[in-house]
């Protein structure tokens, strides 16, 4: 089973996660900027928030050969505070690099005017940027919350087959299902969605424009939850096909609109041995100062980061 | 490695018009130089380059936008280093030697180093690594040692290991071998080249500190001891 994870916040998990995940067959994933859960008080440490999930978190990941992707975007809980809105001119920058594949997320928490200002200048910046754009739905009220963000999504132009409304639910999908977005569902211990729930929505709906992802990070979350969505689909008599289909290739059919999603050496899907991925792109030769971690977790030929002791 | 040997190296990348396009926009206009460094990779793809050996052609396209620059190559440098994600900063690394600049882009190198990705240290420790002070160069050294960089992409490395990096080197394994772990084989090559060629000729009480700092104008051999 190929997992590709679309929205999985690697900054908060440990070395030990990422283990666990590649033995589980997750090869790819893809991180949105969001709350830290410590308030933020500048632009500043948002510059190096978004600097490390360009930066240090794809090396970090390389190590155990999973692929990583980000999303950048001034969250909309902090778009509420003015000293965090000049985030929102640090973010054309951003929007150029290679390792990003779309803008978010964006959204409403509290449906509030700043978030309403936030949300369509990033949806204009997707467009600008030729990236698709991923929406967080608020949790408290959340059914006005999803209208609402669709009536936005309409609004800014952008084709609605390059959104996604993230963290949807039995009652929010199927207005979702009928905006032409792509639907997102963060699969949790106990709260949002969990395996037997989505395996009934995927047998309402079907497999097309469906994510599943576990959205883990600081709070009570667990990155194999996609693993268990896969299995508990499989048991409720979907086929490998189309679990691939939903764990694989609908997440890589989104992010690749970005034009920017470079999966070289993880995505066979005949390997089906956790890390058996290939080495990064760019690696070099024995000796050469390019050459990047491959997936076996060696460097030109030598074991990586013996611990730093 | 010049600029024009990448240049040749790069003809046979997916969009070479793109990138001859990107070079006279940057040298025209040097504002424009971070939308198109960003750019290189996805445009002039990132595999290795046959006719530069060690290079891939991300690096090498970057390396061309910054020396096509027409003046302050150092203050470009550190900007898009600055704002720049893994490959943008070592693809500057990579740039260093190849651009008309002297030490001002020394601090890029300190930033590499205090990392932990592999890449840049490796990368920080290429040519343009003269213009570290003895103290730093050492440090570094031991550093690829612990983080298991090859310590082969050291520029310079016979040449300037002195009897700090020696004293420095024999501690790392004395601890090594204390706690039954291994001691690298380059590392442990490299010790027993400099224990051969003869006892330090500082005192035994001298460690790094004691070590004179290295001007980059002096040739390396004479920073030897």
């Amino acid at each position: 089973m190929r997992i590709f994870d679309p929205h999985i916040h690697m900054t908060s998990r440990t070395t030990d996660d990422y283990e666990r995940m590649a033995a589980a067959g997750v090869r790819a994933v893809v991180e949105p900027a969001f709350w830290l859960g410590q308030p933020r008080t500048s632009p500043d440490s948002f510059a190096d928030y978004f600097d490390a999930i360009i930066g240090w978190e794809p090396f970090r990941a390389s190590q155990f050969g999973v692929r990583h992707h980000a999303t950048i975007a001034l969250n909309p809980k902090e778009a509420n505070d003015p000293r965090c809105r000049p985030v929102l001119d640090l973010l054309p920058r951003y929007l150029e690099k290679d390792g990003v594949v779309a803008v978010g997320e964006i959204g409403y928490d509290s449906m509030t005017p700043a978030e309403d200002e936030a949300f369509a200048a990033q949806l204009a910046l997707a467009v600008d940027h030729g990236l698709p754009a991923m929406v967080h739905t608020p949790h408290r009220d959340k059914a006005r919350g999803v209208e609402r963000s669709l009536a936005v999504v309409a609004e800014s132009g952008i084709d609605p087959c390059r959104v996604v409304l993230d963290h949807l639910n039995e009652v929010t999908a199927g207005l979702v299902r009928d905006s032409g977005c792509w639907l997102g569902f963060s699969i949790y211990p106990d709260t949002k969605m969990s395996p037997p729930r989505m395996v009934e929505l995927l047998r309402l709906y079907g497999t097309e424009r469906m994510l599943v992802n576990s959205a883990a990070d600081w709070g009570r979350s667990d990155p194999l939850l996609t693993r268990a969505t896969g299995e508990a689909m499989l048991l409720a008599g979907f086929t490998a096909d189309d679990v691939d289909r939903v764990l694989w290739r609908n997440p890589v059919e989104f992010y690749a609109q970005s034009g920017r999603l470079d999966l070289t050496g993880v995505d066979d899907a005949d390997a089906d041995a956790p890390g058996a991925a290939g080495g990064q792109p760019g690696a070099g030769g024995a000796g050469s100062a390019g050459g990047a971690a491959s997936a076996g977790g060696t460097f030109a030929g030598n074991s990586i980061l013996r611990g730093g002791s | 490695m010049t600029p024009e040997r990448l240049r040749a190296a790069l003809r046979g990348v997916p969009d070479p018009e793109w990138l001859d396009a990107a070079i006279e926009r940057v040298a025209a206009d040097p504002a424009t130089v971070p939308r198109f460094f960003a750019a290189a990779a996805r445009r002039c793809g990132r595999g290795p380059l046959p006719d530069a050996p060690g290079w891939t052609a991300d690096e090498a396209a970057r390396a061309l936008l910054l020396a096509a620059l027409p003046a302050d190559h150092a203050g470009h440098a550190a900007d898009v280093y600055r704002h720049g994600d893994a490959a943008e900063k070592l693809a500057v690394l990579r740039a260093l030697p190849l651009l008309p600049i002297g030490a001002e882009c020394e601090p890029l190198l300190h930033d590499a180093i205090r990392t932990n990705d592999t890449r840049l240290i490796a990368a920080a420790l290429g040519p343009y690594s003269r213009h570290l002070d003895a103290d730093a160069w050492r440090q570094a050294v031991l550093k690829c040692v612990f983080t298991g960089v090859p310590l082969a992409v050291v520029h310079d490395l016979d040449a300037r290991a002195d009897a700090g990096l020696a004293a420095m080197l024999g501690g790392f394994a004395v601890e090594r071998r204390a706690a039954g772990r291994e001691v690298p084989a380059d590392a442990a090559a490299l010790l027993d080249r400099l224990t051969a060629a003869g006892s330090p000729t500082v005192g035994p009480a001298a460690g790094p500190a004691a070590s004179p700092v290295a001007d980059p104008a002096v040739p390396s051999d004479a920073r030897k001891a």
